[in-house]
């Protein structure tokens, strides 16, 4: 009995039957007996119950941390599923290569990026992750190992890409990397006083920066906030000095640090910090990846937990849905401590289960608040169905077998390449027919 | 930059100090027991710019072989300037305590072939009068616990001939550095409940194998705050230690 094993926001608690580390990609999976099932997790970064597989086994694929192949010419790049991104970007930044999509926590492995298709700043010129792997290896409970690329096991190949690792596990993968001239961005950060003025500012920061993502001040009626936009800074002469300087949060407070007067002050002091006018020069690390600085931030809301509410909305209902779903939230005097807010591009996903499609993706966190929390996602879930739009499994813990048959219509399709052997809370949850 | 042989290659560990010694410019002779698993460790040191790895594939077990892998070790690299011991088994306590036989093969994994090396490394250095030879024990091997103290006498066996071996090398200059990790959570450890702020990650253990190896330090706690969570055990009366459960 494991009672130690999370995902990020950690909710739900829960215990499985073993844990299993995967150490040599040539090995065959362990045994499970009739009825027993598995799944790999990773560094367990995503959120809810799609890593998890409650009272079932997980594969840690950690262990799998090899690189295999990396071609410093064509920034082509074989690795073990297991390797975190910040390893990669350790090996390659120095060498001009950078990942061609990251998440907002460098954090995650390979595996896992494959697994949620995850998408970052620059959806609206690159896509989500999926688009820059070349081919991956899925071993299967059978013992099958199968190589898989958009020529070779499509189908499978479309199955396991945002397929929440029910596929079976992902061994190793070939990433194509993108060229940088330096590990440093240049950023330009506006600000914007209402939705209105974001949606002005968003459109024209898309046609000219491969980055942008805004964060929202939901406590402010109007939402104001700030847009943030990068891009690779070019060849250049002396780059500042950056050094890492990591912070920890130690231990668990006994309760939520984050209420409605922190939230405030928060949101306060994050609109009006001082920010250089016109565009500077930053190191890709605070950048992209500005809470991997604070060590275990999920601590900052207690041993309750909190949730992530991540949904995308169709572009047509996107300005209405976002500005309804916002006064909901400040009704609801909850307010959301990070909310940020990004435009996908028009590049269709590969995978049949892949969250990013066209619209405006608004992600939220909440502390954990029991009834009041839920009452506040259902009156958020009717917004989000009423625009066609689609929560986002990597960051869910509760979303219904209804919404999710209506925003993945390729589910039905999926199912039929799901590992009989793999499973996972969020799969049971959502797929009306019990696996086994 | 230093040649260095490092036998069981493939543990999480001393895979992390194989890395970080890559990283200076060491060259490394890998010894391990699985081909596949060894072979992927090569190929993720190439690719991390390693310069000089060679390797050889052998059981630890079989101590007859052992004068060989030294030989082959000092003909690739030219030399060896550090030995670092990093095989083990953690064997199920209850199975051992059922069986005398898994008690003893415990043995012959963590504590006999451990010393034959130690000693092959032992004699080779006096005669050079110098280099460093590192193995890894554990902080289970500083008091016998109902809990595990089959792996604990046989890490404790190793520590005490280690401390013979640095008081009679130290005249040759010859560091023998014994390493005592706490809980590390690694493969070999992924069947236990890592809760608490007690489990350390192989790499931060390997750094500090790496900077004990590059000081000739004798006994090494990692982290160092096991130093001192020893010392205590270590100095409970018997009389209260039979009565815990630890």
């Amino acid at each position: 009995m494991r009672r130690d094993i999370g995902s990020w926001n950690r909710v739900p608690a829960v215990v499985h039957a073993r844990a299993w580390a995967l150490a040599d990609r040539s090995a065959a999976l362990p045994e499970l007996a009739d009825g027993e099932t598995g799944l790999a997790y990773g560094n367990g970064r995503s959120y809810g119950d799609v890593c998890l597989n409650p009272d079932g086994d997980l594969f840690f694929t950690r262990g799998l941390d090899k690189f295999i192949a990396f071609d410093r010419a064509t920034g082509a790049l074989e690795c073990e599923a297991g390797v975190m991104l910040s390893e990669i970007l350790d090996l390659v930044a120095p060498m001009g290569w950078f990942p061609a999509v990251t998440p907002g926590t460098r954090f995650v492995t390979v595996g896992g990026a494959i697994a949620n298709d995850v998408h970052g700043k620059n959806h609206h010129v690159a896509g989500s992750f999926g688009h820059h792997v070349a081919s991956f290896e899925l071993l299967r409970s059978d013992g099958s190992r199968l190589v898989c690329s958009p020529e070779e096991n499509a189908n499978m190949f479309a199955a396991t890409i945002g397929g929440l690792g029910l596929t079976g596990v992902i061994t190793t993968a070939r990433l194509q990397l993108a060229r940088i001239a330096n590990p440093f961005m240049v950023v330009e950060a506006r600000r914007f006083r209402s939705l209105d003025e974001f949606w002005d500012l968003n459109a024209r920061a898309e046609r000219e920066w491969p980055y942008t993502v805004s964060w929202i001040d939901c406590t402010a009626p109007r939402g104001r906030g700030l847009l943030l936009c990068g891009a690779h800074a070019p060849a250049q002469g002396p780059l500042p000095a950056f050094s890492e300087r990591g912070l920890a949060v130690p231990l668990d407070p006994p309760i939520s640090l984050i209420n409605p007067l922190s939230l405030k002050a928060f949101n306060f002091a994050y609109f009006h910090k001082p920010t250089p006018r016109g565009k500077t020069l930053q190191h890709y690390a605070p950048y992209f990846y500005p809470l991997d600085a604070i060590r275990e931030w999920n601590r900052i809301y207690g041993r309750k937990g909190f949730y992530q509410y991540q949904c995308v909305l169709p572009p047509a209902a996107a300005r209405a849905g976002v500005a309804e779903m916002l006064a909901a939230i400040s009704a609801s005097g909850a307010g959301s401590f990070l909310a940020v807010l990004k435009t996908f591009g028009a590049r269709p996903s590969l995978g049949m289960l892949s969250f990013p499609r066209p619209g405006a993706t608004l992600a939220l966190d909440f502390p954990n608040h029991g009834e009041a929390t839920e009452s506040l996602f259902a009156r958020l879930d009717a917004i989000v169905s009423k625009a066609g739009g689609a929560l986002y499994p990597a960051k869910d813990a509760r979303m219904s077998p209804e919404m999710f048959a209506a925003s993945f219509p390729r589910a039905e399709e999926f199912s039929r390449y799901v590992d009989p052997k793999f499973s996972s809370g969020f799969w049971r949850r959502v797929h009306a027919e019990e696996p086994i | 930059m230093s040649k260095v042989a490092i036998f069981g290659a493939n543990s999480a560990i001393a895979a992390a100090v194989a890395r970080r010694l890559v990283a200076r410019g060491d060259s490394l002779f890998l010894v391990a027991r699985n081909a596949g698993k060894l072979e992927a460790l090569k190929q993720d040191l190439g690719v991390r710019g390693a310069g000089a790895v060679a390797n050889a594939v052998a059981d630890l077990n079989d101590l007859a072989g052992h004068e060989a892998l030294f030989d082959e070790a000092e003909a690739a690299l030219g030399g060896l300037d550090v030995v670092l011991v990093a095989h083990g088994d953690l064997p199920d306590q209850k199975a051992c305590e059922a069986s005398v036989e898994a008690t003893l093969a415990a043995f012959q994994t963590n504590a006999l072939s451990a010393i034959s090396l130690a000693a092959i490394a032992a004699n080779r250095f006096e005669a050079q009068r110098s280099g460093v030879i590192a193995v890894i024990g554990s902080v289970a091997g500083d008091r016998g616990r109902q809990s595990n103290y089959v792996y604990g006498a046989s890490k404790g066996f190793v520590a005490i001939f280690l401390e013979g071996l640095r008081n009679r090398l130290g005249k040759a200059d010859v560091a023998v550095v014994t390493i005592k990790p706490g809980f590390v959570d690694t493969p070999m450890t992924a069947a236990f409940e890592k809760k608490g702020l007690l489990w350390a990650k192989p790499d931060a253990v390997a750094a500090g194998i790496v900077k004990a190896i590059d000081r000739g330090a004798a006994v090494v706690y990692l982290p160092g705050f096991w130093r001192l969570i020893m010392l205590v055990i270590r100095h409970i009366p018997e009389f209260l230690f039979k009565r815990l459960s630890l």
